[in-house]
């Protein structure tokens, strides 16, 4: 297909650079990591929230995401509790978004005349987000290397219209590329570089630092005061009228109590990690999360971002 | 006679939908077409990950022309009525024929349908088609409201003729029907143009796309089991993943791989698990030695470097994966071997088995408890049968259960033996969960049978204590499976043991809660649950014997017996009755005792009386009656014996003796007589034949 061989990338955060510049081109704004701890980039609100509504939106960006439970003090050559997503969120999905995906695996040095590349089904659903979607996991000579998934319903709400979302692991990805057999030992700036740093020189030290809290250290009452009060918080926010009594204009504070339900999430994660949550009462507290984003859900569509306009209401 | 060529162009639609899709697709068509009067000669169905098609060849050009005649009012009707039937008819007054009838000179409408070209009955069906498709699970996508599997990129749809191929004008929802498609999305980019199926076909190949997914699986399997073979292994048949990997690819390519030396001292089922259900790789074993030594991998293209970087890409992958099996086979292992198990059953203490019936933990000390309750009756060491018990489940807390469940059960077996339990522990800890299914072997060794016995039991009782059962098609818990799987044990073992007795067991410590409108003792709602689970099992027992052959009427007759709680018995029973009624004097019986029975029923309900004084035979008249007081009298004694050693073949041999006799009697006498003294005496008579067949089963349940 290429005949200009593209060269490969040397570096993890070469990868990375190589995504943001393909999304770019392709017209999608670049955005910056969301500030919050979160399990995986689609709790990004630029994901979660924008791909309510009917307005627009083309978003790509890095996401660092956290996964208690799969922390191994930095010892397994592929399970990290802290690692990074690549995300895309196309909004209504264009009818060529596989090509598009495609070329972006090409722009990161994967040769399609050499490699086989596979969509093997893959439903995917967020108990917590209230979201489901019908897609692909994407294989590269039988690795999955990407989730590709058309949106059908988030936080309760069907969407119209549909989003495209392309979810990347870059660890895995990039170790992939570079073929490199323990995340550690991957390049994260180019080799050649006067200072060059390993995966490992950056985030060893801070895997077995979260291991050892995330296991045995946490406190677990905190923890659980904590996933109360952002659940009261987040319901008290979406409790306010929508129409603010100092300024006296309307505004759906939909980000702001999102934020809450983000936060009760990552505190279920870590409770969820130091063993404390049975399996009977693991439902009930997805269940809560759940009711949470659909409330969000309910409010960001009643906002100007997720549509709300003065006609539609009237 | 044109052909008609569909093929609908989409995303990767998922392998298990394929087939049945094409086939939909294929039905649904043809009937629409057939139902539009487009007849056909042949009609065939393909899909690739890419693409459903179909083509119907020998179609008619267009739909034959119908003509209806319909009969209207009289000439000389009311001016209403003849307009009326106008309006119907759709048409003028001068269109109407006017006909001589017997009564009198009638209107007549003519009307014609002109037929209508195959291309419009095609755009308007295929529409319909696209619009209602039956997949399983369904999309949108982009702003459109259009549903299917996954993007629907195009619709190839022609008639084509000697003349050539015309486009069938059709557009859902902005996508037209064209007469060009794609081939392979790597291999062959870009679109061509297409006249008819066999080009179709022959392009397709040319741009690296096989269109039948036998053919892809016929290739798929051939390669692989030859280069299997050139290397002096086998490959390892899997039926339902060959259909899958074919459904995955639209050009084949197998390549076969080396397992690392390190992970072949696996068990063989644990690399085949990993390897299928991660990788979707066939394994390759040595037929010597039966280890699995390499894998089979299907890629969906051919490259400049012969499949390398595929190859090595995906044995990197599968590295990965086998690492982590061995990880956790070497750590079960050492658990298995340092501390018999301990650690994971004290796991299951953690384990919720269902909110309302406790952990696993919980469960299993039931399961244990009943399985030496029961194990006697099957003849199993009672003790070895409560250790198998409480073993047989602690697979499901080790890593390699964890991440594959359809190992559990192999795997406990394997760490048993590791643990070095005792050979019949181990065996259960693989065999109690069987039978899985009508065509699953019930388990031989008698351990394996009385725990798979008692597990079942645990969970029926269970469910039925919460008040869980199946309703419909709704049986999440699998306990019809668990109840069949109970009475096939219990026959093929031939285990005499009466269920109410075991349920009773079983419900003692649970908390019962039937529902009733009435407030009830907790031995109460115990033994309405244990009824009623019961006859749950004598539904699941018909189904089973009717599968058999045994008519649901025998069964019946039998269930209606005491103890029909011991299955073996009763299937016995039934078996016995089965065959007597086969025979001229059984059958014969059964009249003799319904007439017997409805003359008495209906005297009885006449009188108020119930005639169970007894018959003197002081007061017998004629010949065939003193005779029938003799062939009861010398019965008696035959059915006690027969009933006692539950002999029902000899209890159902003595009851046809019972058949000439009874046919005599009425052939004889007439029952009611003036004489009032021998009436009731006769009828006492018939009262002592029902009671004595009533002994051995319910005939008024048999139907004629």
């Amino acid at each position: 297909m290429s005949e200009t061989r593209i060269e490969k990338p040397r570096s993890f955060q070469e990868i990375i650079l190589r995504l943001q510049a393909y999304w770019a081109a392709k017209g999608c704004a670049v955005m910056q990591p969301y500030d919050m701890e979160v399990g995986a980039g689609t709790f990004h609100p630029a994901t979660t929230l924008r791909s309510l509504g009917s307005k627009p939106w083309a978003a790509a960006y890095v996401q660092p995401s956290r996964r208690p439970t799969d922390g191994r003090y930095g010892e397994n050559p592929n399970r990290l509790q802290h690692y990074y997503q690549y995300q895309v969120l196309i909004k209504p999905s264009p009818p060529d978004l596989q090509a598009l995906y495609l070329g972006s695996l090409e722009a990161i040095g994967i040769d399609m005349e050499l490699h086989d590349i596979r969509f093997v089904e893959d439903d995917w659903e967020s108990p917590t987000l209230g979201a489901w979607g019908l897609g692909w996991e994407v294989w590269c000579d039988g690795m999955e290397v990407s989730q590709f998934t058309y949106f059908q319903q988030v936080g309760g709400h069907d969407c119209h219209p549909v989003s495209g979302e392309l979810t990347y692991g870059l660890e895995r990805l990039a170790m992939y590329v570079l073929g490199i057999d323990h995340v550690m030992d991957m390049p994260y700036n180019d080799p050649q570089a006067p200072i060059a740093l390993k995966y490992g020189d950056v985030f060893r030290q801070t895997e077995q630092e979260y291991s050892r809290w995330n296991f045995d250290v946490a406190n677990t009452e905190v923890l659980l005061k904590h996933f109360e009060e952002a659940e009261a918080e987040c319901q008290a926010i979406l409790a306010q009228e929508h129409v603010d009594p100092k300024t006296g204009k309307r505004i759906v504070m939909a980000h702001p109590a999102y934020d809450q339900c983000i936060k009760a999430s990552h505190l279920f994660n870590l409770l969820d990690a130091r063993g404390v949550i049975s399996v009977t009462e693991r439902q009930a507290y997805i269940g809560r999360v759940r009711a949470l984003a659909k409330q969000c859900a309910d409010a960001f569509v009643q906002t100007e971002a997720g549509g709300w306009t003065p006609e539609s209401a009237a | 006679m044109p052909d008609l060529l569909i093929e609908l162009f989409s995303e990767e639609i998922p392998a298990r939908m394929q087939a049945r899709a094409a086939e939909d697709l294929k039905k649904r068509m043809t009937d629409a077409l057939v139902e539009a009067g487009l007849t056909y000669a042949g009609a065939s169905a393909f899909h690739t990950p890419r693409r459903l098609c179909l083509t119907v060849h020998g179609l008619l050009a267009e739909s034959p022309m119908v003509r209806e005649e319909r009969k209207g009012p009289r000439v000389d009707a009311p001016e209403k009525a003849i307009e009326g039937f106008l309006r119907g008819a759709g048409l003028t007054r001068d269109q109407l024929e006017e006909r001589d009838e017997k009564k009198g000179r009638v209107f007549f409408a003519v009307i014609e349908k002109p037929g209508r070209p195959a291309a419009e009955i095609v755009a308007e069906e295929l529409e319909k088609i696209i619009r209602n498709f039956p997949w399983p699970k369904s999309m949108r996508w982009g702003a459109g409201s259009l549903r299917w599997v996954r993007p629907l990129h195009s619709i190839l749809c022609i008639l084509s003729d000697e003349e050539g191929a015309a486009i069938v004008p059709l557009d859902i929802d902005g996508i037209k029907a064209g007469d060009s498609t794609e081939g392979h999305r790597f291999m062959a980019p870009g679109r061509f143009q297409v006249r008819d199926f066999d080009q179709y076909q022959t392009e397709l190949k040319r741009r690296f796309v096989v269109l039948g997914a036998t053919e892809r699986a016929d290739a798929i399997w051939q390669d692989a089991s030859n280069q299997a073979f050139a290397s002096g292994l086998e490959l390892v048949e899997d039926k339902g993943l060959l259909a899958e990997v074919a459904g995955l690819v639209e050009w084949p390519v197998v390549l076969m791989g080396e397992i690392g030396a390190e992970f072949l001292e696996l068990p063989p089922e644990v690399l085949q698990t990993s390897m299928k259900e991660h990788q979707k790789f066939f394994s390759v074993k040595n037929p010597k030695t039966g280890r699995i030594e390499r894998f089979v991998t299907v890629a969906n293209r051919e490259t400049k470097d012969n499949g390398a970087t595929i190859l090595a890409g995906n044995q990197k992958v599968l590295s990965a994966r086998l690492s982590d099996a061995k990880f956790f086979w070497e750590n079960d292992l050492r658990i298995a071997k340092q501390e018999k198990m301990q650690p994971w059953r004290d796991q299951l203490a953690n384990v919720t088995f269902h909110a309302w019936l406790g952990s696993q933990a919980e469960r299993i000390e039931r399961i244990a408890a009943l399985a030496a309750e029961i194990a006697p009756a099957l003849g199993a060491d009672a003790e070895l049968a409560a250790e198998a018990a409480r073993i047989a489940k602690a697979d499901l807390s080790s890593e390699m259960v964890y991440e594959f469940p359809e190992l559990q059960g192999l795997m406990g077996r394997y760490y048993a033996e590791a643990a070095g339990f005792a050979p019949e522990v181990a065996a259960a800890c693989e065999e109690h969960y069987s039978p899985l299914g009508p065509t699953d072997d019930v388990p031989a060794a008698k351990v394996s049978a009385t725990v798979a016995l008692a597990d079942k039991l645990d969970m029926l009782t269970g469910f039925w204590a919460i008040d869980e059962k199946p309703t419909g098609s709704k049986d999440p818990f699998a306990l019809r499976r668990a109840a069949l799987g109970v009475i096939r044990i219990l026959l093929e073992h031939a285990v005499d043991l009466p269920l109410l007795r075991v349920f009773t067991s079983a419900f003692v410590g649970r908390t019962v809660s039937v529902t009733s409108t009435e407030p009830l003792s907790f031995e109460q709602v115990q033994a309405s649950a244990a009824a009623d689970l019961l006859s749950f099992f004598h539904d699941r027992l018909k189904v089973h014997l009717r599968d058999e052959g045994v008519r649901h009427d025998v069964i019946d007759a039998c269930l209606a017996m005491p103890g029909n709680d011991d299955l073996v018995s009763m299937v016995a029973r039934a078996r016995a009755l089965s065959e007597v009624l086969g025979t001229e004097d059984g059958a014969n019986l059964v009249q003799g005792f319904k007439r017997a029975n409805n003359i008495l029923t209906k005297e009885e309900e006449k009188d108020g009386v119930s005639y169970e004084f007894g018959a003197d035979p002081k007061f017998a008249e004629a010949q065939e009656e003193v005779a029938l007081f003799n062939a009861l009298e010398a019965a008696k004694p035959k059915l006690d014996a027969a009933n006692k050693a539950e002999d029902f073949a000899a209890a159902m041999a003595t009851l046809a003796t019972l058949r000439a006799p009874i046919d005599a009697f009425f052939e004889a006498v007439q029952v009611n007589t003036d004489n009032e003294v021998v009436r009731r005496n006769r009828l006492n008579l018939l009262s002592t034949i029902r009671s004595t067949v009533l002994q051995v089963a319910d005939l008024t349940r048999i139907e004629a």
